[in-house]
């Protein structure tokens, strides 16, 4: 029973780490997300991420990685790209995002040499995260919250005006390029965690949460880092106790947050 | 003799394009030290593209931009569209553009002081505008550029914000560039004016250029003579799209945004 219970333990624990490693750097970068309205744009490039996966077991290499390449070169695409013979960037973006799942899906499907656990990538197969991969997800967290935190004044600025921090000595194209690479970092990321339908969740639900209780960009940042801290362990717990998918517990945890936060009166 | 004062921007016959659509052209405009010059014109004239690319934030397609080295501008975009999921304080908004400043003495100085704290979704028209003025002036800037600083703002809001403008130029020295809508202001409180449509109509002291017939055929016989005392014959008109009609002559290879 003492071993059994040690099993159970680390691979709870792994999961649980992983987990909070995505929610504190999602959390803060959803929260531009979301001051940007860019939630679309999230979604687009996570739904890119199953073609990542499998080109990354076709080329034989772990899947983040071909994920990440995937992931940065739509972004890189995209973000100079602002609409094609009259239709919006939206329209756009809606094409790309779903011609690139379908591809994703059919390449799949068709390697022989593997079978992809398709309901792992895309609904998330935290449970199952390795102690390799755990210092991928804190390698990867750690950098682009590093990076956010440097780039934090110039990106509220360009937020609330582009072309007055433009003005202001920002430069605009590099810190809107990095965002995009932040971007996709963290989609690469939250993929293990949520799965590629649900990584949208882990960037926008904690920091809409948080808007009630911030009264400062910086206090949403941390709030919604927090929110999704907290989404993580309670979706994990359920699932332990419930027997349910992890992923979809944790965006479950998320918006019940998310509830409740909404029966708050906003402080600022 | 008193020596000029000096050059801050010189635009030399500048073109703006997007795309296959050429706004502006053959445009040259220069701005001194310590003077208000406004631009006006009808809408689509290219005022904001000028204004874009006086601030860089366009690369013209033609022709140069020079800007004094060193050249401090503080900026007042037409609009400003913050997500109100973004809690941004009055406060903050000023420190995001100058860090470690008096923000509140910033804020009485333009008449605003009461919404220090306030978020910046809720600030009416004309305490936005002011607030953005005072960001634009926390930079101690040698020029200030207003995008129709009087938008969204009432009749009486519009008088004192203009009021406040020509202060700020007497106290500070500061130079002025505006785009501007309301002539009767224009005309009474600024030392160049500029005429817009798609090229320069025609520019100089708003006296002679209320009398110029290009701007008589831009804004019409009555409210030239309100403005000025007579008006007279002109050389071209402009189609409702702005484009001239007839063949006249002046500077440049000018194809009027056609």
């Amino acid at each position: 029973m003492g071993g059994n219970a040690t099993m159970v333990d680390e691979f709870l624990i792994r999961a649980a780490l992983a987990g909070v490693a995505v929610a504190l750097v999602a959390g803060p970068l959803g929260a531009f997300v979301v001051w940007r309205r860019m939630a679309y744009f999230g979604g687009a490039l996570s739904h890119m991420a199953l073609l990542g996966v499998a080109l990354g077991f076709l080329l034989g290499i772990q899947p983040i990685f071909g994920v990440a390449f995937v992931v940065v070169s739509a972004a890189l695409i995209l973000s100079g790209v602002h609409g094609v013979r009259g239709l919006s960037l939206d329209t756009m973006l809606g094409i790309v995002a779903h011609a690139a799942l379908a591809l994703g899906l059919i390449v799949a499907a068709s390697m022989d040499s593997v079978r992809l656990d398709l309901m792992g990538y895309l609904f998330g197969d935290i449970l199952a995260v390795g102690w390799d991969e755990l210092i991928w997800v804190w390698c990867g967290a750690a950098i682009v919250l590093a990076l956010l935190v440097k780039l934090w004044r110039p990106l509220l600025n360009i937020t609330v005006h582009a072309d007055l921090a433009a003005v202001e000595g920002h430069n605009v194209r590099r810190v809107e390029l990095l965002f995009m690479l932040m971007l996709a970092l963290v989609v690469a990321l939250a993929m293990k965690v949520v799965g590629i339908l649900l990584v949208t969740s882990m960037l926008i639900i904690p920091a809409a949460s948080a808007r009630a209780l911030a009264r400062t960009p910086e206090a949403m940042g941390g709030i919604a880092a927090l929110v999704g801290v907290m989404s993580v362990l309670s979706g994990l717990w359920v699932s332990y106790i419930y027997d349910v998918p992890a992923g979809p517990g944790i965006v479950a945890g998320a918006t019940v947050l998310f509830a409740l936060g909404l029966t708050l009166k906003p402080r600022l | 003799m008193v020596s000029a004062p000096a050059t801050l921007i010189e635009v030399h016959n500048a073109e703006v394009s997007y795309g296959a659509r050429t706004v502006l052209c053959g445009a040259s405009v220069t701005v001194r030290a310590g003077e208000i010059v406004t631009l006006i014109g009808p809408n689509g004239a290219g005022k904001t593209s000028l204004v874009r690319a006086m601030l860089g934030l366009v690369k013209p397609s033609r022709g140069t931009v020079v800007r004094k080295p060193g050249l401090r501008i503080g900026y007042m975009p037409q609009r400003l569209n913050i997500d109100p999921a973004l809690p941004l304080s009055v406060r903050r908004f000023l420190q995001l553009g100058a860090p470690g400043k008096d923000y509140q003495s910033a804020l009485d100085d333009v008449g605003a002081g009461h919404v220090v704290e306030h978020p910046m979704q809720n600030v009416s028209g004309g305490e936005l505008q002011r607030v953005m003025l005072a960001r634009a002036l926390l930079r101690e800037p040698d020029l200030l550029v207003l995008d129709e600083p009087v938008q969204g703002v009432d009749i009486t809001g519009q008088a004192e914000l203009y009021r406040l403008i020509q202060d700020i130029r007497k106290n500070r020295g500061v130079a002025v560039v505006m785009v501007s809508h309301d002539l009767h202001v224009v005309m009474a409180q600024t030392d160049h004016v500029i005429c817009l449509n798609h090229h320069v109509c025609c520019a100089g002291h708003p006296e002679a250029v209320s009398r110029h017939p290009e701007f008589v055929a831009l804004f019409g016989d009555e409210i030239a003579s309100t403005l000025a005392v007579y008006a007279h014959d002109h050389d071209h008109e402009h189609g409702l799209d702005g484009h001239v009609q007839d063949s006249h002559v002046h500077g440049g290879q000018c194809d009027h945004g056609g």
